[in-house]
């Protein structure tokens, strides 16, 4: 495999707490040297990448999004969601098991990890905790993980049942992977058969639509807290998918002083849009859990600057357009966000909110890699993988939904001012993104 | 609404909710918020004659009805247009067609406005999007019906304010209407919502937890919730009764004993508690539930008189839609 050198560039590793100009080296899918600028031994025959004025740093992880394969697809393929994820400075994502058919056994987990898929970047297969994630009958861990699957998760739909949850983390953590919950209490959000499509408040009576209440989320997560604390011996880990709630927040802060292994992560569309996005019934506002009150908003930042939420993720869930154009109540629920999270974090976070950028790309990189223990990842320390986000930090770039790698374009995104443009997605030592600029 | 939620302590400019998101059709009528009591004036007001002579106004009826669709039909006949029918049941929306699809073929077809009446919220929203065209909101699920809140608006004018012709905030300052029964899935309740405040009258809502939850109160201005319905009536100069819509109830168990007991308007509570307040109802009536025959029927009904007022005002909204672009803005 020929090599890479990554010249002039400013190198920002916070797991390696690297902040400063550096030459790298990457040789062989692995990061071989890191050097002061000018410092490195030529290679023979290495491709040079000017990074002049440019941050070098991991390349992003993405711990939730929906590659939509088997089965869908006409809304994204494993080839068309890592394009994507690549032209958003991710080398790393990891798919939920929500396909046709679920991601339930070895043979779909092996499946989506077969070359012949096109990924472009590393796809980590989250697998179901249950078969076909009805929540009933817990799958073989064991099997799946030696398949490739970091983690275990009915995402998309609730591990409902106290039984049935109780035995998935204890299942989990005898093989050491983490249980990844949407909490979605689904007796309060489907009433007599109709679905909850926006978050209840006075914008859901308003819009005279069926609203989903907070405690439809924090009741499962406090319900799966405890359910922790009892197998506190056994060291279970509950991840808290797409965290939309104030209440949830609190309950995870509160486990954790507990000195309990829970974690969260939040999305972008959950920490920067509120309920009254929705406007006149906009499709691609709607989403699942829904975009919240003001407060919940509030909370969701508050939390990414005090600590309490581990990684931001992007739920990433393409639909086509023709699913989208319907009446809101029957639009299908997601967005994508593969593209946008970066630009967004870097804007709202870092500009607006004066996150430093290290923290912000901890959240992006380093911190996933630790909560689906791919290691190797998250840093460019020498020896780790070749994955690497090259990025302009001060330009300003507005997004185009129809200029889109994904197969879909369902954002709420399409328009918005973006902070810091990806310049090269290096994945183990391959370019797998390349700006036209 | 949120008392867990931990209070911002940074000072944070998060993005700004974006205001609508496409410029409406200026003759289009989605939502009774939409109009300027200008506009609403004008609507009241409207003189007419066979103007609309051969344009062609397509009603697209996703639900039953039959006020509603026959006042915007005869409406549209009156003024000379040609008019078209499309309902769910007879049309290839039966094979799946989608509103999107149904909206662009009825446009090809040569319809210069839509009259559309949807079990889902914000179908007129959809549908306007996508076509481009004049869309008249005759209901939209639990959302909005702004013509019947313009037709009670006429008709609780007749009685309180005759007389009126230009329309000011203070129009209906010191007049309460009282809105009972079925508040959470009606969109009747939420047109006279967002008008009546508009033009200061207050708006007092009354029902059972199950029919209206307590934040109906932040709907809006001028807005509030009470529970006793003789303390309502005592307040109020109209009263406005729904039916309970059990096709959109979901599962949901409702004591009707109860439910009548508390909230049925009968003559012994009408005439103990609002002996002069004017008595509407939007239909279709269940008698005997929400409201007995005799109140129905009785010297303070105006239910037919609202009837009538449908076909006047919703000749006025189908002028105002195949003339609007015309005359150029919104009238």
């Amino acid at each position: 495999m020929t090599a890479l050198v990554i010249r002039g560039g400013h190198l920002i590793d916070p797991a390696a707490g690297i902040d400063s100009l550096k030459d790298v080296l990457l040789k062989d899918g692995r990061v071989a040297e890191i050097a002061a600028p000018g410092k490195l031994k030529p290679a023979d025959g290495a491709e040079v990448l000017d990074a002049t004025g440019l941050t070098v740093a991991p390349g992003l992880i993405d711990m939730h999004v929906h590659l939509r394969e088997p089965g869908q697809g006409y809304k994204e393929t494993i080839a068309t969601g890592t394009a994507a994820a690549a032209a958003g400075g991710f080398t790393s994502a990891a798919a939920m098991p929500n396909t046709a058919p679920v991601n339930d056994s070895p043979e779909v987990t092996r499946w989506m990890l077969a070359p012949e898929r096109g990924a472009v970047i590393r796809v980590f297969p989250i697998a179901a905790a249950t078969r076909g994630s009805k929540g009933e009958t817990i799958n073989d861990f064991a099997a799946l993980k030696s398949a490739g699957a970091v983690a275990v998760s009915d995402d998309g739909l609730p591990i409902l049942k106290d039984s049935v949850m109780r035995e998935t983390l204890a299942a989990a953590a005898r093989v050491g992977l983490s249980v990844i919950q949407h909490a979605e209490d689904t007796r309060l959000t489907q009433v007599g058969g109709k679905n909850a499509s926006m978050n209840l408040g006075p914008t859901s009576f308003r819009l005279g639509l069926r609203g989903w209440p907070n405690e439809a989320e924090s009741g499962i997560v406090e319900r799966d807290i405890r359910l922790v604390s009892e197998l506190r011996d056994a060291r279970a880990h509950l991840h808290v998918a797409h965290t939309s709630t104030a209440a949830a927040l609190n309950a995870v802060r509160q486990a954790r002083r507990n000195g309990l292994r829970v974690t969260c992560e939040v999305a972008p569309h959950h920490f920067l849009l509120t309920d009254e996005h929705v406007g006149f019934y906009d499709t691609n506002a709607k989403m699942c859990p829904p975009l919240r009150a003001a407060a919940d908003r509030d909370a969701m930042i508050e939390a990414i600057l005090d600590g309490v939420v581990d990684a931001i993720a992007t739920d990433h869930a393409p639909h086509a357009v023709h699913e989208k154009e319907v009446e809101f109540e029957n639009a299908p629920n997601g967005i994508t966000g593969l593209e946008t999270a970066f630009g967004l974090c870097l804007h709202w976070l870092h500009k607006e909110w004066k996150m430093p950028l290290g923290r912000v790309l901890s959240l992006l990189s380093a911190q996933p890699a630790a909560l689906l223990n791919l290691k190797g990842r998250g840093t460019l320390a020498v020896g780790s993988f070749a994955d690497v986000v090259i990025f302009d930090p001060r330009a300003e770039w507005t997004y185009n939904a129809r200029q889109t790698k994904s197969k879909s374009r369902n954002t709420p995104f399409d328009g918005w001012k973006m902070q810091g443009k990806v310049r090269w997605t290096i994945s183990e030592g391959r370019i797998a993104y390349k700006s036209e600029v | 609404m949120n008392p867990t939620a931990t209070p911002a302590r940074r000072q944070l400019h998060p993005p700004p909710v974006p205001a609508s998101p496409f410029p409406y059709h200026p003759g289009s009528l989605l939502s009774a918020q939409d109009l300027t009591l200008d506009c609403v004036s004008h609507i009241l007001a409207r003189a007419r004659c066979r103007i609309l002579a051969k344009r062609r106004v397509a009603l697209l009826f996703y639900e039953s009805s039959t006020r509603t669709r026959t006042s915007f039909e005869l409406a549209a006949k009156g003024l000379g247009a040609d008019t078209t029918l499309v309902s769910s049941l007879s049309s290839s929306i039966e094979k799946g067609e989608t509103l999107k699809d149904t909206g662009l073929t009825l446009r090809a077809l040569g319809a210069e406005a839509i009259i559309l009446r949807h079990n889902s919220s914000g179908a007129a929203w959809l549908l306007e999007s996508e076509t481009r065209l004049p869309v008249l909101n005759a209901g939209d699920g639990m959302h909005e019906h702004p013509t019947q809140a313009l037709l009670d608006l006429r008709t609780m004018l007749a009685h309180l304010r005759p007389g009126t012709e230009t329309l000011t905030p203070e129009t209906l300052a010191g007049v309460t209407v009282t809105i009972v029964g079925d508040i959470l899935h009606s969109r009747v309740a939420r047109s006279n919502m967002v008008l009546l405040p508009r033009l200061g009258a207050r708006v007092l809502l009354c029902g059972p937890k199950e029919l209206l939850p307590e934040l109906a109160a932040q709907a809006g201005p001028g807005i509030a919730v009470e529970r006793d319905f003789n303390a309502a009536l005592h307040q109020s100069q109209a009263v406005m009764m729904l039916r309970i819509q059990a096709e959109r109830l979901a599962g949901q168990q409702l004591d009707l004993e109860e439910y009548k007991a508390n909230y049925q308007l009968h003559g012994p509570r009408l005439a103990a508690h609002a002996p002069t307040a004017i008595v509407l109802h939007p239909g279709p009536i269940i008698r005997g539930l929400e409201v007995t025959a005799g109140v129905a029927d009785g010297p303070q009904s105006v239910i037919l008189e609202q009837v009538r007022n449908g076909v006047a005002i919703r000749m006025a909204v189908v002028e105002r839609a195949l003339t609007a672009s015309q005359q150029g803005g919104r009238a």
